[in-house]
């Protein structure tokens, strides 16, 4: 066999070996999860708050975390998208190529990407307390939302690069502002964005440090932005540590309504980017 | 594919006569170009040198010249879209009618620009329908209702000859077209807003010859009503439509004049020298 051939066929395997790799991991967290999970999730669980002796293994579900993570996500989603797209439109469109203000401004957002969110949360913590705040709904969307803005800019950000600046100029020359190309721009990095909140979806949805001293725990839904409201990490931490096999368990149920949340949504994300992007120019 | 749900947005196919609206007043006398010692350096790099020319209306006028001598700079000087190139620094004059491009109000810019449509190099539909395409630019000026935004629609559909290709499925995103077809929308798209000139940057080149014939067709058909500017590498295209004929070599204007003098006589010896082939 010649030399090349037997290179790449060397270099295939390993790329196998690699994905089966990756796979088997992804398949054996999920199946701990699912097999765990379905053995003991009961719809008491998923329907009801929890009840007197719920932490010792009595009656009693974990709606509350489910609410208050579902809160959370999609409030700071709405509030992230609604800050991060202005900022992405201004990086691409208004600031030129050679800006060094747009490098600084992405270095920062790179920085800020790497920052571990239990350094979120302590920030906010800080600053919750010089304000007065205590810890609440509030306090949770305020710092996940920090939290994944620089997912959301940065991921958008790399979309928006390839922009073709031929539909720039075409918009431009029919007597368009440069504000008035933002419909188009949204448009033709609609699967960036889309990516862009699966995402920061994800992570905030698991994100159980952040939330830890910046939203508390509670045993009810709030009902407003200053109560205090419970997660689903937190919820499966809590549980997962009690000593009673029946709280470990139902903490497998807790971890499988997530894994199942962020399944749908990532569904749904694809289903609506295909339905948005048919209209892109390649 | 039809969409029955799209049927109601889809304009009469009626024969009643197209009237502008009022908003795009075409001025009574068709104004003229004027570029006034023009110099546009990059970076420092001197690429148009003192240009002095003026591109007359109604005529299709060819702007040629071997490869990077600034055609395209030149056209793209014209409704300021050289403003995005990195580096770039200007002086002199470029006037449409008696109003400065060069010296002009963001507010100025945008009217200017919609009285200077483009044809692009390759064709660029914005990423909607068919019909969202062309409406897009009657929208952004401020045209409202479905009513008037279907006969734009469907008039210059009909302008470019696309209308019976497309009528049944204007809902369909654009990008569906064939690259020719994408091209003529382009044109509807640039003369739905109503320009006095119309520049085209090679804009046959990504074409198949049956498309690029199209097009060129249609800027004879146009230049009736509209003042076509076109820069092109091949010069036989400037030949078979060009009125008038501007030579550029190395960022300085050569030779300009009537088409027929340029190409049967010219009196320039690089201009003899270009259109022998000696320099391409």
């Amino acid at each position: 066999m010649k030399k090349s051939v037997i290179k790449e066929k060397i270099a295939q395997s390993f790329m196998a070996i690699a994905i089966v790799a990756v796979l088997i991991l992804v398949v054996s967290i999920i199946w701990t999860i699912f097999s765990r999970g379905f053995s003991c999730i009961t719809w008491e669980m998923v329907t009801s708050l929890p009840g007197g002796g719920f932490y010792i293994g009595k009656e009693g579900g974990f709606l509350n975390a489910i609410v208050g993570s579902l809160y959370i996500v999609l409030a700071s989603t709405a509030i992230g998208l609604l800050i991060s797209i202005p900022i992405v439109f201004y990086l691409n469109v208004f600031l030129k190529e050679t800006s060094k203000f747009a490098y600084i401004a992405r270095l920062a957002f790179d920085v800020l990407f790497g920052i571990p969110s239990i350094v979120y949360g302590a920030f906010a913590f800080t600053l919750m307390i010089y304000l007065g705040l205590k810890t609440s709904l509030l306090g949770g969307i305020i710092v996940t939302t920090l939290l994944i803005i620089p997912i959301f800019i940065r991921s958008m950000d790399e979309v928006a690069k390839t922009f073709p600046k031929d539909l720039l100029e075409a918009s431009f020359s029919l007597g368009a502002t440069r504000l008035e190309t933002l419909g188009i721009v949204v448009r033709q990095i609609a699967p960036g964005i889309a990516t862009a909140t699966l995402l920061s979806v994800g992570r905030a949805i698991g994100d159980a440090a952040g939330v830890m001293f910046t939203a508390g725990f509670s045993d009810s839904i709030p009902t407003s932005f200053t109560q205090q409201a419970a997660t689903l990490p937190l919820s499966i931490f809590f549980q997962l540590s009690a000593p009673q096999i029946e709280v470990q368990n139902r903490a497998y149920a807790a971890a499988l309504v997530l894994t199942i949340i962020v399944l749908v949504i990532s569904l749904l994300g694809r289903f609506i980017t295909n339905h948005f992007s048919k209209n892109r120019l390649k | 594919m039809r969409n029955p749900f799209l049927r109601w947005f889809i304009p009469a196919d009626t024969n009643e006569p197209f009237v502008p609206n009022a908003k795009f007043q075409h001025p009574a006398v068709a104004p003229e170009i004027t570029v006034d010692h023009f110099n546009l350096s990059i970076d420092g790099a001197q690429i148009l040198k003192d240009v002095c020319v003026k591109l007359p209306a109604n005529k299709i006028t060819c702007i040629i010249g071997p490869s990077g001598c600034g055609k395209s700079t030149l056209l793209k000087s014209l409704n300021r879209l050289s403003d995005s190139i990195e580096g770039v620094k200007t002086s002199g004059d470029i006037r449409l009618g008696d109003q400065s491009i060069v010296n002009c109000s963001e507010s100025d810019l945008v009217e200017l620009r919609r009285r200077i449509g483009l044809v692009p190099q390759r064709p660029t539909p914005l990423p909607m329908s068919i019909f969202g395409n062309i409406a897009y630019g009657c929208k952004i000026h401020g045209l409202k209702g479905r009513r008037q935004l279907k006969k734009i629609v469907h008039h210059y559909l009909k302008v470019v000859g696309l209308w019976d290709e497309v009528k049944d499925r204007l809902g369909n995103p654009a990008t569906r077209l064939s690259i020719g077809q994408q091209q003529r929308l382009c044109l509807a798209r640039s003369l739905a807003v109503e320009p006095e000139f119309i520049l085209a940057d090679e804009a046959t080149s990504a074409l198949d010859p049956v498309s690029s014939k199209t097009i060129e067709d249609l800027f004879v058909k146009l230049k009736e009503q509209y003042s076509i500017i076109m820069v092109t590498h091949t010069l036989r295209q400037a030949l078979r439509i060009a009125d008038y004929v501007v030579f550029i070599y190395m960022g300085e204007v050569i030779e300009v004049g009537d088409a027929k003098q340029v190409f049967e006589n010219p009196q320039h010896e690089l201009t003899k020298k270009y259109l022998s082939g000696a320099i391409s």
